[in-house]
């Protein structure tokens, strides 16, 4: 507790100036560099600086390295949520302290949320303390079918947590959408291509754009804001569940040829999987969705992010519709549970390597990340997590938390909590005092 | 959509379905008079039947029994839809039966969930079929949830070949103060709720604290707007239903009124509170209530504060109702903590697994091993098969059916799980599920997968889900 306390105390000050990363050699775990690949026992990692140097089964350690062995342990990147509003929400319910969307606004896809993210935010810690290191944050779409900009940040002890704001734009395209867009289907797709258009005249003369003429749907800082996507500099992360929606919105690029189009979702996804492979469009699901919660789920099922990766899509995986601000450290149930899949005849699993990859390196490229982060290869950042068993067991836990190099704090107020609560009853003084 | 169908509750009357069950809830009726006379018993009874199943010896796996004990190389003996042998390798069997080799897996006892919404909250969530929450008055007991349940819901399906869930107990919503009765079910398909309805299972009466009966209703500028509120409706409704039940006891006439017959039924012990409520602080005060009106809790749910009284649970013998790690939803779940089942356990008090979720229903079991795992790291080394009662006997006790279900002896229903592995791994999914001794789910075979009318037709019906 001692040592707890001690931790805080030092990410306190750390928020004023970062620890320098020194170099830190971590030999003999279970490692898994996160790429796919499947695991190397007796794997070695050094960071240096902030990044990964090397990481595998033969890897030389430099002199003058501090040494962490990870003997009966394992080894992995930082999780990386391909899909979240971590650092927007503290607690859902209380309107105060939830910043993921807002309704009535003269303007919805210039919303950038890079300035809103709080990393003290206590879900911030939750997680980090589980082994979640970096997260792709997603605007809300409450004001129209275009949510805005969301970033992807890192979840360290420190006050600066963007890693790339204004990643992406964000977009609803099934049955939210048609909500969003006034009540259907078609409203929708003739908001969005009017949108896309007058994003389009606006990139070619700014000056010129009139978002004030009753005809424009699109505001100027909203025009500016979509402008990129357009032209293919910002990624549109796409809300869709349905197959026939999907197909859709595929073919959106016959008229918009330069959208960058990932999508978020995609409970149907392995109805249509050789398209979306074809198309070369990454996907984040949710992974364990397999109910008919809405029609445009009706095929949803478990064997969808396995059905998807053989037919060779990209698929990460994030939270989906729940618990988008608290809990990221489910993403090493929802890996764990594709490899289960492995054993029931019909289904579609995913090997451990892949799995892995669905929450680390594979949400870090579909953000054009990764290189920057999400595996163990060298030159990414040194986003390291050290575990007491396999990660994807859910009776295990982080031991170790590196982000960009720096040991991060992982006890949190939950812990606090706990030890505070570890025997009911009032001691010799009230319970208010021990901390 | 979590806020809504947090809110539970359960109420329940003896269950009677059967005329043994109806002929024992007259016995126990202290003085059914004249006010009563009138009443059926068991007005929409159980016609649940088991279905048929194959007398089955499952060999060599590893056993929990639900109720804390162990047996490695074990033998379980199904037969007449109920566990009839349980044991080490040497134990008799019959020799003309079906023997399955369960080497490297597990048995366990069907996952009991004692807060489900399934049916009542279905797939697909649409309006047209919300039916969870008859959220038009903070006292509402006088509804039954078995009356919104929709048999179709694919949810139920996919609890059992995902979950191994065999029994469950469906709560109306948690806007009201007393949100009605619940109804424990047996996870099979069927036509009507009565299909599914657990005989002899005693119903509940669903009661919750906090934030949602005050945001629900002082939203609408009506009582109660407040915590204080709260407790201020329940403790008048109280004084109601002891009216109620005195002249009702004493034989005297008096109009029938469905809401004060529940809550009368609570007050005579017939039917068992189960509880929402989140703060320690405020299930102190339902403590104090309940002796206040000479009633009983038998379990809180969503109890994410239980650690926090975890003695004084134990000493009221007051089950919690857990997730393994909800958190912060909303402010009276701020301070959850994943070792909370862990905590509730080792303080000697009754600990719970549920769900209240139509997708956290199918991974209880992992539920419980993050509890697990939370309690060994802080020093709580539960064993496996301890734990497993956190799924099986502990909500079956608080479900008023350990008699029946809940465990693998001899002589109770042949509700049974086998795993294809650890059941604490996320690698383990279940292989066989049994329900009163008949196989209802085989990972083997496509068609022993149940397919609702719901997804019937449409695309994905009968994929691996």
């Amino acid at each position: 507790m001692n040592k707890g306390l001690l931790l805080m105390a030092a990410a306190t000050f750390a928020f004023a100036a970062p620890a320098l990363a020194q170099t830190i050699a971590i030999t003999g775990g279970t490692l898994a560099i996160g790429d796919g690949s499947e695991l190397v026992p007796n794997g070695t990692v050094v960071i240096a600086n902030g990044k990964v140097v090397a990481a595998g089964p033969n890897v030389a350690v430099p002199a003058g390295a501090k040494m962490i062995d990870a003997r009966g342990k394992w080894v992995t990147p930082g999780l990386v949520s391909g899909y979240s509003r971590v650092g927007l929400v503290e607690v859902p319910g209380v309107s105060e302290t939830n910043d993921s969307g807002a309704q009535g606004l003269p303007f919805s896809a210039a919303i950038d949320v890079a300035p809103a993210i709080n990393p003290l935010a206590n879900p911030v810690a939750i997680s980090r303390t589980a082994g979640v290191t970096r997260a792709v944050v997603v605007p809300q779409a409450s004001g129209g079918i275009f949510a805005g900009q969301g970033a992807v940040i890192d979840l360290g002890a420190d006050m600066s947590p963007i890693t790339k704001a204004r990643a992406f734009q964000y977009v609803e395209m099934g049955e939210e959408g048609a909500k969003q867009a006034g009540g259907s289907r078609p409203a929708l797709y003739l908001r969005f291509r009017t949108m896309l258009r007058e994003a389009q005249a606006y990139a070619k003369v700014p000056a010129s754009y009139d978002g004030r003429s009753t005809d424009a749907l699109l505001t100027r800082v909203d025009a500016e804001a979509l402008a990129p996507v357009v032209n293919g500099a910002m990624p549109l992360l796409v809300h869709v569940e349905s197959a026939r929606d999907i197909l859709a919105v595929l073919a959106l690029r016959q008229e918009f040829p330069a959208l960058r189009l990932i999508l978020a979702g995609a409970a149907e996804g392995w109805m249509v999987a050789s398209q979306i492979a074809a198309a070369k469009v990454p996907v984040i699901a949710g992974g364990l969705d397999d109910l008919p919660s809405a029609f445009e789920k009706l095929a949803a099922t478990q064997s969808n992010v396995g059905r998807m990766v053989k037919a060779g899509v990209s698929v990460s995986m994030g939270l989906m519709e729940r618990d988008e601000g608290l809990q990221l450290r489910l993403a090493t149930q929802q890996a764990g549970n594709m490899v289960a899949l492995n054993k029931i005849p019909g289904a579609a699993g995913l090997s451990w390597g892949q799995a892995l990859r669905t929450i680390t390196s594979a949400p870090a490229e579909a953000m054009g990340l990764g290189d920057r982060i999400g595996s163990l290869r060298p030159g990414r950042a040194a986003d390291v997590v050290l575990w007491d068993g396999d990660p994807l067991e859910m009776e295990s836990a982080p031991v170790s938390v590196w982000i960009d190099g720096v040991e991060q704090p992982i006890d949190n107020r939950q812990t606090k909590l706990r030890d505070r609560y570890a025997t009911p009853a009032e001691g010799g003084l009230p319970k208010a005092y021990s901390w | 959509m979590r806020i809504a169908s947090i809110a539970m509750a359960l109420a329940s009357l003896a269950c009677a379905g059967t005329a043994i069950a109806a002929k024992k809830d007259r016995q126990e009726a202290p003085a059914p008079g004249a006010g009563s006379s009138a009443e059926p018993e068991n007005p929409f009874p159980s016609t649940y039947k088991p279905y048929p199943g194959v007398p089955t010896v499952i060999r060599g796996a590893t056993i929990y029994d639900g109720e804390g004990g162990r047996i490695d190389n074990g033998v379980v003996f199904l037969s007449g839809g109920k566990v009839t042998a349980i044991g080490g390798p040497d134990t008799p069997i019959p020799a003309d039966v079906a023997v399955i080799d369960a080497k490297g897996k597990w048995v366990t006892p069907g996952v009991i969930d004692i807060h489900s919404h399934l049916g009542d909250y279905p797939s697909p969530s649409v309006a047209a079929l919300s039916d969870g929450n008859e959220a038009t008055s903070p006292v509402t007991a006088h509804v039954w949830a078995e009356h919104s349940v929709w048999p179709q819901d694919p949810g139920f399906g996919r609890a059992m070949a995902n979950g191994g869930v065999t029994t469950l107990q469906i709560l109306p919503g948690s806007a009201n103060l007393f949100g009605g009765r619940g109804v424990t079910l047996k996870n099979v398909p069927a036509r009507t709720m009565q299909g599914m309805k657990f005989r002899g299972a005693p119903y509940s009466l669903k009661m919750a604290c906090g934030e949602n009966p005050k945001r629900v209703y002082g939203s609408k500028g009506r009582e109660p707007s407040t915590r204080m509120g709260n407790m201020a409706v329940d403790r008048q409704t109280w004084i109601k239903a002891r009216e109620y039940q005195k002249k009702r006891a004493a034989g005297k006439d008096q109009t029938r009124d469905l809401g004060m017959e529940t809550l009368a039924d609570v007050l005579e012990g017939k039917i068992l509170v189960q509880n929402h409520c989140y703060r320690a602080d405020e299930m102190a005060n339902v403590i104090d209530m309940a002796k206040e009106f000479g009633y009983k809790v038998t379990a809180f749910h969503h109890a994410v504060e239980s650690y926090k009284i975890a003695d004084l649970l134990r000493d009221n013998g007051i089950c919690s109702a857990m997730w393994g790690d909800w958190y912060g939803f909303k402010m009276e779940a701020y301070d959850g903590i994943k070792e909370n089942i862990p905590l509730v356990h080792n303080a000697g008090a009754c600990a719970i697994v549920h769900s209240d979720d139509e997708n956290g229903i199918q991974r209880l079991n992992q539920e419980a091993a993050k509890a697990l795992g939370a309690g060994r790291r802080m020093g709580i080394d539960v064993p496996d098969e301890i734990a497993w009662t956190w799924l099986a006997i502990n909500p079956a006790k608080a479900m008023g059916i350990a008699d029946k279900t809940g465990s693998l002896k001899p002589g109770k229903m042949g509700d049974v799980v086998l795993w294809n592995g650890d059941p604490f791994s996320t690698y383990t999914r279940p292989e066989k599920v049994w329900v009163d001794g008949a196989l209802l789910y085989d990972a083997m075979d496509p068609k022993r997968r149940s397919v609702s009318d719901f997804e019937l037709g449409q695309i994905g019906a009968g994929d691996v889900k």
